[in-house]
């Protein structure tokens, strides 16, 4: 890849780890993951509960739970270079991402109600992150608010910005995250399954207002999601992580219609698609996810797949790359290209 | 179909809960099941679709005696069992039963698999001997794919997934005829659901059970219901064949609701129309007149606020709308 085009990419992710010290042992939550985000782009982070898609975002903003730290990897926002490692001690990065979280990227959770403080005003709330970052009066940052908050869909704002979180809806509170979260046009916005705690209806009004706010700011927005729906209808760039892996990554194109992965495959196939005429019968994944504290030495999804080889289960296998964008972690094709070589 | 494979029927069933404030404060309820009648044949699995607060839950709890209802009837094969007590009750719950969505809340971490599922059993006074009840419980855990020496050991050792199977075992230690599903998946990752889904399956087939399914996952509740139920604040909005009703909604509530669910492809996804209902789901606490959904409906009228629209049967699929009614005259 050539200088210019890493100059785009507004995050690059290079061989992330991340541990966790828990009473049972080290938990290996994320194992070398790379990603790359580009401007305006928005990127769907796919995987279940354990598969590190969470922690490896929450790495990015220096949010990690106390027992958690970064063990390796290079973390760079716009070009520079925000890991730990970057800054002399933690008070210094402590204070840089203090700057950086709010204004340059932040953070849409799963439940607003845990992210607002519940005796607080939300008009408050909004204020706090315009000033924090800007030099303006508490007049004009309440004229931004209310701007802000007519701008994500509130009505009567005016009167609703001397409300209590209480006082709002779950959809409505979501809102009220996302004109925070979007407050000082931030270059990445980081939503960490946004959508979950939602009503079918309340979630397709999020999840249109976050596309359409992000393109107006031109925002990328990284999006945390267990649902492939969600993934389908919003997101032009798709990771799929399993087991602190990613195991397969590409367009939204590529990663429906051409999966590659025994996972990514087994995924697509315990899913149902309403609009579909013809009822497939789901075909599950047998087994459960591998358990972290002991990850085994070959491929994550070893135990589940069906196709498993021997070499599987003792090396990790290395990226097989079918386009510009589109890589697989598999031995199956590593196999099979080896195989091609030989013979040419 | 006729009258005599319905297993369930449901007649105008309210259930009212009293949530006055004070002692000589107007007296106030949330309506939570309004006025609902429907349909299980035997052996059918029944979708119960809404948003949260829509009463779905409310409705399966009361079908289960767990709410008592305010009033209307549920003939159970023919019986009713709203004003069932003791014996016959314990009678009832012998041939219907029900899964719970949380496997981590639903599961005694104290008791191990085996006292688990065999509870049922003693309660019910099943097998005279200890050996008997023990072959059948590792009959069933065999049945919901756990293995024999799971029976000693304690539900913190499993996983969701895991969980879910042990409380399906347990709903089937009494060999039930009718079981209510509660969010049976919506606690498991997407991988698991597809399991647990084929294990009802599976188990249906293989006993001739009755589903009353509720879910908020509209993909996963076509897959797995012949019919569906679509309820919004307390009252049921349209019942029909699920393929059908999926394939062509009538009411204005499902065809929005329909719209909004993500599609797992990314052609379609991105490009569908949706429907766009302002607002959200009026309290429940203070409905609006007339229907419900009018506050919301992008086709409402004058006289959508008067009164609640009837259940009516066009073809076979029923509508609770003035609309639908004034269109198919």
């Amino acid at each position: 890849m050539s200088e210019t085009e890493k100059k785009s990419h507004i995050l690059d992710v290079h061989d992330l780890e991340v541990e966790f010290e828990t009473d049972q042992g080290i938990v290996h939550a994320v194992r070398g993951v790379t990603y790359e985000v580009n401007e305006g782009e928005i990127v769907g982070l796919v995987g279940e509960s354990g598969s590190g898609k969470s922690v490896s975002m929450y790495s990015v903003m220096g949010l990690l739970a106390e027992n958690g730290h970064i063990r390796a990897g290079d973390i760079k926002l716009d070009g520079r270079d925000i890991a730990r490692d970057a800054f002399a001690n933690k008070k210094e990065y402590e204070k840089a991402m203090e700057e950086i979280r709010g204004r340059q990227m932040s953070m849409i959770f799963q439940d607003p109600l845990t992210f607002l403080n519940p005796t607080r005003t939300i008009g408050d709330q909004i204020c706090e992150v315009i000033m924090n970052h800007n030099k303006v009066t508490r007049e004009e940052a309440r004229a931004k608010a209310i701007d802000l908050m007519t701008q994500v869909g509130i009505p009567s704002p005016e009167k609703r910005i001397r409300q209590y979180p209480f006082e709002f809806s779950g959809g409505m509170r979501q809102r009220i995250i996302i004109a925070i979260a979007l407050a000082n046009k931030p270059r990445l916005v980081i939503a960490d399954e946004p959508t979950t705690a939602l009503d079918v209806t309340i979630q397709a009004q999020v999840l249109d207002l976050i596309k359409d706010l992000s393109r107006k700011n031109g925002s990328s927005v990284i999006l945390i999601t267990h649902d492939l729906g969600v993934v389908a209808s919003l997101c032009d760039y798709i990771y799929i992580m399993y087991g602190g892996k990613i195991v397969e990554s590409g367009t939204d194109r590529e990663i429906f219609y051409d999966p590659r992965h025994p996972y990514t495959i087994g995924l697509l196939n315990c899913i149902n698609n309403p609009e579909a005429d013809e009822q497939k019968e789901l075909k599950p994944i047998p087994g459960s996810p591998p358990d972290l504290l002991k990850p085994p030495a070959g491929c994550p999804f070893v135990d589940r797949c069906e196709k498993a080889m021997n070499i599987c289960r003792n090396r990790m296998p290395s990226y097989t790359q079918y386009t510009e964008n589109h890589k697989a972690m598999c031995w199956l094709d590593e196999v099979k290209r080896r195989q091609e070589e030989k013979h040419d | 179909m006729t009258e005599n494979n319905v297993i369930l029927k449901v007649e105008h069933l309210k259930t009212y809960f009293d949530v006055t404030k004070g002692l000589f404060a107007k007296k106030q309820y949330v309506k939570a099941v309004d006025d609902v009648s429907f349909e299980i044949h035997e052996g059918e699995t029944f979708g119960l679709v809404g948003e949260s607060g829509c009463g779905k839950s409310s409705l399966g709890r009361t079908l289960m005696r767990i709410y008592d209802p305010t009033d209307g009837t549920v003939l159970y094969k023919g019986k009713d069992i709203t004003k069932l007590k003791g014996e016959q009750l314990k009678e009832f719950y012998r041939s219907a039963q029900l899964i719970f969505q949380d496997p981590y809340a639903s599961l005694d971490p104290r008791m191990t698999v085996g006292e688990i599922i065999r509870e049922p059993m003693q309660i019910h006074k099943l097998y005279k001997t200890k050996e008997e009840e023990e072959e059948h419980v590792v009959e069933l855990l065999k049945t919901v794919g756990l293995k024999p020496d799971h029976i000693r050991r304690y539900p913190h050792e499993f996983s969701g997934g895991q969980r879910q199977r042990i409380s399906i075992a347990r709903t089937l230690a009494l060999n039930p005829e009718f079981i209510v599903c509660d969010e049976p998946i919506s606690a498991l990752d997407v991988s698991i659901q597809a399991q647990i889904i084929n294990l009802l399956e599976r188990i249906q087939n293989e006993r001739g059970i009755s589903y009353l399914f509720i879910a908020h996952d509209l993909s996963m509740v076509k897959h797995i219901s012949d019919r569906i139920g679509v309820m919004y604040l307390g009252h049921m909005m349209e019942v029909g064949d699920a393929d059908e009703l999926y394939r062509n909604p009538m009411h204005p509530y499902s065809q929005a609701l329909l719209s909004a669910v993500p599609i797992p492809d990314p052609e379609t996804g991105k490009s569908r129309e949706r429907i766009h209902l302002q607002g959200e789901l009026p309290s429940p606490l203070n409905p609006p007149s007339g229907c419900p959904f009018r506050t919301r409906c992008p086709f409402a009228s004058e006289r959508c606020a008067e009164g609640m629209p009837e259940l009516k049967d066009y073809n076979g699929r029923l509508v609770a709308c003035f609309k639908t009614e004034q269109e198919n005259q």
